[in-house]
């Protein structure tokens, strides 16, 4: 019993000198690529027009930042992402409880949309356009539908994942169906929803960089065509700068809430 | 004295198999009966009957509402914290809970996780969680039978403790013939889908292995549960 009672604060001690160790050791290739990067750029190895230097681009997303135009574009992007994201994960998240809690909801939703899953959502495009037109409802379905099937599938899995005994435990401690679900079945498939909810931002990010090329007057995508027309290298990659930071800073974000809502799992690991 | 549990021509098949061929049981209030049987006798099938937890099972069952079960493993919710497990279900202020985890004396862990528990730990905070239900009668499904033989003597004496205080009932399914005598007032043999003896254990409190008269009983017991060792 002793062993147990230590083992955890020796590891808090040990953890944090480790990590910081590996994190720095990971930041050396990107730097270093970079570095090249910029060195080939400046010595003329790549020219200008195919590929600009980091720092060319920088400056550019600077001068584009001060002038308001990415701001504007970006907050474009993020709403069509956002509300996309929210339609898809909402359905997601009451279809996939449905399917994962009631024997009905299982037989009525869950094949069809095992059928659904089979189809690239992102050849679903022309179609889309014939459905809701090229405007701004068509992006968002898109990212709707990349968003709805992670989601969909962690939910279903997760509920349906855990462990019956604890589920059993709870009855005879004399909870409802509605208390065993906010006391049990929730907080048990959270792991799952906070995976799915990873997922489904990669997803709806995927979705908005494609939906964003077809007919677009705003928007990151906006930006990079039209850029590519006027042959404008270095806005194409900043563009794409943009995108890779949208999606690294949302998934640090859901880590860092995911860490807190999941504080439970560290216990796990330590013992 | 009326009985607190009782149970009549309890049935309950798998399949072909019919596990439970008509058992009778009751325990008086107070009462602590063991449940012997072999493995795949249908005890803890008994037992998940009794709990509530077999809606497939036939015949006619009373027990009260006030009643709580310890498993054989914990199964505290790892998402909540000691305190939480235990006032699972118990409604107002944690005051019971926290009582109840004292008395089982782990006041000191109420913020911990389960995971940051040893099996014996996590195995009294179920008890705790068991008690701050405040329960007429416990069902207990081995619930000492996944731990260390020294783990096990002490949970045994703990059992024993809760017991005088709280005059709880209790049914005690166990494989072992000592805990069964330790504890039990009285001890049930389950074999062929019913109880095939009840046998008084008229020892005094507290008990120890070495007491006379816990030899032949344990004897009786064990040739009853078909043990040939027994037999000599």
């Amino acid at each position: 019993m002793t062993a147990v009672a230590v083992e955890p604060s020796v590891e808090q001690a040990a953890a944090p000198r480790h990590k910081a160790r590996v994190r720095w050791q990971r930041a050396v290739s990107p730097i270093a690529i970079l570095v090249l990067w910029e060195a080939a750029a400046r010595g003329g190895l790549i020219s200008a027009d195919k590929l600009p230097a980091p720092s060319t681009v920088l400056r550019t997303g600077w001068r584009l930042a001060a002038d308001g135009t990415l701001g504007a574009h970006l907050l474009d992007s993020l709403t069509r992402a956002a509300v996309g994201l929210l339609i898809g994960g909402t359905l997601a998240l009451v279809l996939g409880a449905a399917a994962g809690l009631l024997r009905l909801g299982d037989d009525a939703i869950d094949p069809p949309v095992q059928m659904a899953r089979m189809l690239p959502h992102l050849a679903l495009v022309p179609l889309l356009i014939i459905w809701v037109g090229i405007g701004e409802s068509m992006k968002i379905t898109l990212v709707a539908l990349g968003a709805f099937f992670p989601l969909y599938f962690n939910t279903y899995a997760g509920i349906r994942d855990i462990d019956e005994r604890l589920v059993e435990a709870a009855r005879t401690c004399g909870l409802g169906q509605w208390a065993r679900i906010r006391h049990v079945i929730l907080p048990g498939a959270l792991p799952s929803l906070f995976l799915g909810l990873r997922l489904a931002i990669g997803a709806a990010w995927l979705s908005l960089v494609v939906g964003e090329q077809t007919n677009t007057q705003n928007g990151i995508g906006f930006l990079m065509m039209e850029a590519r027309e006027f042959s404008q290298t270095d806005i194409v990659v900043l563009g794409l700068f943009v995108y890779a930071g949208l999606g690294l800073l949302s998934d640090l974000l859901l880590r860092a809430v995911e860490r807190r809502a999941l504080a439970w799992r560290r216990g796990l690991k330590a013992s | 004295m009326t009985a607190v549990v009782r149970a009549t021509g309890v049935r309950r098949s798998f399949g072909a198999a019919r596990v439970l061929d008509g058992v009778d049981l009751s325990i008086a209030p107070g009462e602590v009966v063991a449940l012997l049987g072999g493995s795949g006798s249908g005890k803890s099938t008994l037992l998940r009957i009794l709990a509530g937890l077999d809606p497939d099972a036939t015949g006619s069952i009373s027990v009260p509402r006030e009643h709580a079960v310890v498993f054989q493993e914990h199964r505290l919710l790892p998402w909540k914290r000691v305190l939480d497990n235990v006032r699972l279900g118990v409604p107002g202020p944690p005051t019971r809970a926290e009582d109840a985890l004292a008395e089982v004396g782990l006041a000191d862990r109420a913020r911990a996780w389960p995971a940051e528990l040893s099996g014996g730990q996590a195995q009294r905070v179920a008890f705790a969680r068991a008690l701050a239900r405040e329960p007429r009668v416990l069902l207990l499904d081995e619930p000492f039978g996944a731990l260390d033989a020294l783990t096990r003597l002490k949970m045994q004496e703990l059992f024993g403790r809760l017991r005088g205080r709280h005059g709880f009932a209790a049914l005690l399914v166990t494989h072992d013939v000592e805990e069964a005598l330790l504890l039990a007032d009285r001890a049930l043999v389950l074999a062929d889908g019913r109880i095939v003896a009840d046998l008084d254990v008229p020892l005094e409190h507290p008990r120890a292995p070495d007491d006379a008269g816990f030899g032949p009983l344990r004897r009786r017991l064990l040739d009853l549960l078909g043990v040939p060792l027994a037999k000599r």
